[in-house]
């Protein structure tokens, strides 16, 4: 099922279940429970064997040891290609994108640090986004981006968190960047410095 | 232009810092742009033409060049020096650049020919910055006559910061900024994002529905017929760079407010905001121009004094705490009720003459 998000503020990203559409490519790209998103949609699909004829699929375990490689490799897809994690997947995808003409459908489901930077990468070869669905599936641990370092850590659990670069304590916000494709993360005793609240499991 | 160049070359401007020794005063509070024309304050959209105004104040012309400008410079200077990621422009921005160029020496060489000159021959311009002691031979569209590109060349000889929207899909991106006097928000963050999205974290706003009536007014502007528009917020000590990416470094100081030294620390820091409709490339020009005056000299106006502590008291805490204004809010009641007997204001923001 999606996983639910509270609309907070009109940077945070909102998701919908993907559903199949008509298109010269179907470029797939999930992680961890993801899959199960697009095994959804397959379910659903009318001209199923079509997009299946023309699919090419990239996956990546989730950050949870979520590995759904069996039954993606079940459906048949023209392509599929495992990556171990995330960031090993992005080459291929920046590969693939090179040759993707207009027509593509791309399918992005899974984690949100996941969705974002495949998002980013298909921005960035001029697709409009109308062309990108996203499905929201799984892991709800963030992508942030400290303000003050510019580092990115991944996976955040906590709120409050330390920065993985810096070392800052910082809270997260729902501001997000689609160009950096992470949430803000600011310094949160900057005012009273040493004065931390608890950190709290926010992202599961 | 470098960190070498010094004030002096002329006696208006001032030599005085925004960080450390903060020695920025205003010689006279007067010709501040006080932002409050009644005794409440709420978010709307508040867009009138930005035509020339009054004469002494920072309405006179529409690129205001006040006593700040050489020490605004060196300051900026400074904080590109310190971080440029700063200064900000997408690849496609490059012609909304220029036309920002064009618009800003024409106008300064137009109200201040004591201070800058341009002269045009066809592509061929020549342009004279006397107060920065610059001096440009370039060729109009040609980027390698400059040694930045022209949005940062320009921006980093005019006060007030400035973003660059581009139009595409009935909105408006934010596709490059030059932004060293902010109230504490990250053009690096923010670059690229929609009109929506960068106002995200605004509160209330949304919900009134103001940056809808504000986005179709702005998408209906037209060149030639530039507005304006105040926002304001409050900052302890004349520091111009509010970054978030220096939070940690300057939100101490948030901490260091008492009765005695807060008239002379606390600054209400007011942005004149003009938006130009630009010619070539059909983008829109965001002015964001700074204004900080100490709460000391803004109550030697007793209209204004009346009036900022009748605001503060009554701002929606929402408000206050979005401002980054909310721990220190009882302080500067208590600090501006002595400057306030009571008595009615008259409308409008301009002093009682």
């Amino acid at each position: 099922m999606l996983t639910p998000v509270t609309p907070t503020i009109r940077s945070r990203p909102v998701y919908a279940p993907l559903e199949a559409r008509p298109g010269r490519l179907h470029l797939m790209v999930a992680d961890g429970e993801g899959a199960d998103a697009l095994v959804d949609m397959m379910g659903k699909a009318s001209d199923r064997s079509q997009i299946l004829a023309s699919a090419h699929m990239i996956y990546a375990p989730g950050p949870n040891g979520t590995d759904r490689t069996d039954a993606l490799k079940a459906l048949g897809l023209r392509q599929f290609f495992r990556a171990p994690t995330v960031p090993a997947l992005l080459p291929r995808l920046i590969r693939v994108l090179a040759d993707a003409h207009m027509g593509t459908q791309f399918y992005l489901a899974g984690t949100e640090g996941l969705i974002g930077q495949a998002e980013r990468e298909i921005m960035a070869t001029g697709f409009p986004m109308g062309a990108i669905q996203k499905e929201h599936r799984g892991s709800t641990v963030r992508r942030v981006q400290c303000v003050h370092c510019k580092g990115i850590t991944e996976n955040v659990a906590t709120d409050p968190f330390k920065c993985s670069h810096c070392g800052l304590n910082l809270f997260v916000r729902d501001h997000y960047s689609r160009r950096i494709a992470a949430f803000q993360g600011v310094n949160i005793d900057a005012e009273d410095p040493g004065l931390v609240p608890e950190p709290v499991v926010r992202f599961k | 232009m470098s960190l070498d160049f010094k004030p002096g070359a002329f006696d208006f401007f001032r030599d005085e810092t925004f960080r450390e020794s903060f020695t920025y005063r205003n010689s006279n509070p007067l010709r501040f742009p006080f932002p409050f024309d009644r005794d409440d304050y709420m978010y709307s959209v508040n867009m009138e033409p930005h035509v020339p105004g009054r004469k002494g104040t920072a309405f006179e012309h529409v690129f205001d060049v006040d006593e700040h400008y050489v020490s605004e410079m060196i300051d900026r200077a400074k904080v590109l020096a310190d971080d440029p990621l700063r200064c900000q422009s997408l690849p496609h921005m490059t012609l909304a650049g220029w036309d920002l160029l064009e618009l800003i020496m024409e106008a300064k060489a137009r109200d201040y020919p004591q201070w800058f000159s341009l002269t045009k021959n066809g592509n061929r311009w020549h342009w004279v910055n006397r107060p920065l002691g610059i001096e440009q031979s370039l060729t109009f569209l040609d980027e390698s006559t400059l040694p930045y590109g022209p949005f940062e060349y320009i921006t980093r000889q005019t006060q007030g910061d400035f973003s660059l929207q581009d139009e595409r899909d009935n909105d408006l991106w934010m596709d490059a900024g030059m932004i060293t006097s902010q109230a504490d928000w990250s053009l690096d963050f923010d670059i690229g994002m929609s009109f929506m999205e960068w106002h995200a974290p605004v509160p209330l706003a949304h919900e009134k529905g103001v940056f809808d009536r504000a986005l179709k007014f702005l998408l209906k502007l037209q060149h030639g017929a530039p507005v304006r528009r105040f926002n304001w917020t409050m900052t302890v000590n004349p520091l111009l760079d509010t970054a978030p990416e220096t939070y940690p470094k300057w939100g101490p100081t948030k901490t260091t407010l008492t009765q005695e030294n807060l008239g002379a620390k606390q600054h209400l820091r007011v942005e004149l905001q003009s938006l130009w409709r630009l010619p070539r490339s059909n983008a829109i020009a965001f002015d964001i121009r700074c204004y900080l005056c100490s709460f000391e000299q803004i109550v030697t106006v007793p209209k204004w004094a009346r009036r900022l502590h009748r605001v503060v008291r009554d701002l929606p805490e929402e408000l206050a705490a979005y401002k980054g204004f909310l721990r220190n809010r009882p302080a500067m009641v208590e600090w501006l009720s002595k400057y306030d007997d009571g008595a009615p204001t008259s409308p409008g923001w301009w002093p009682d003459d």
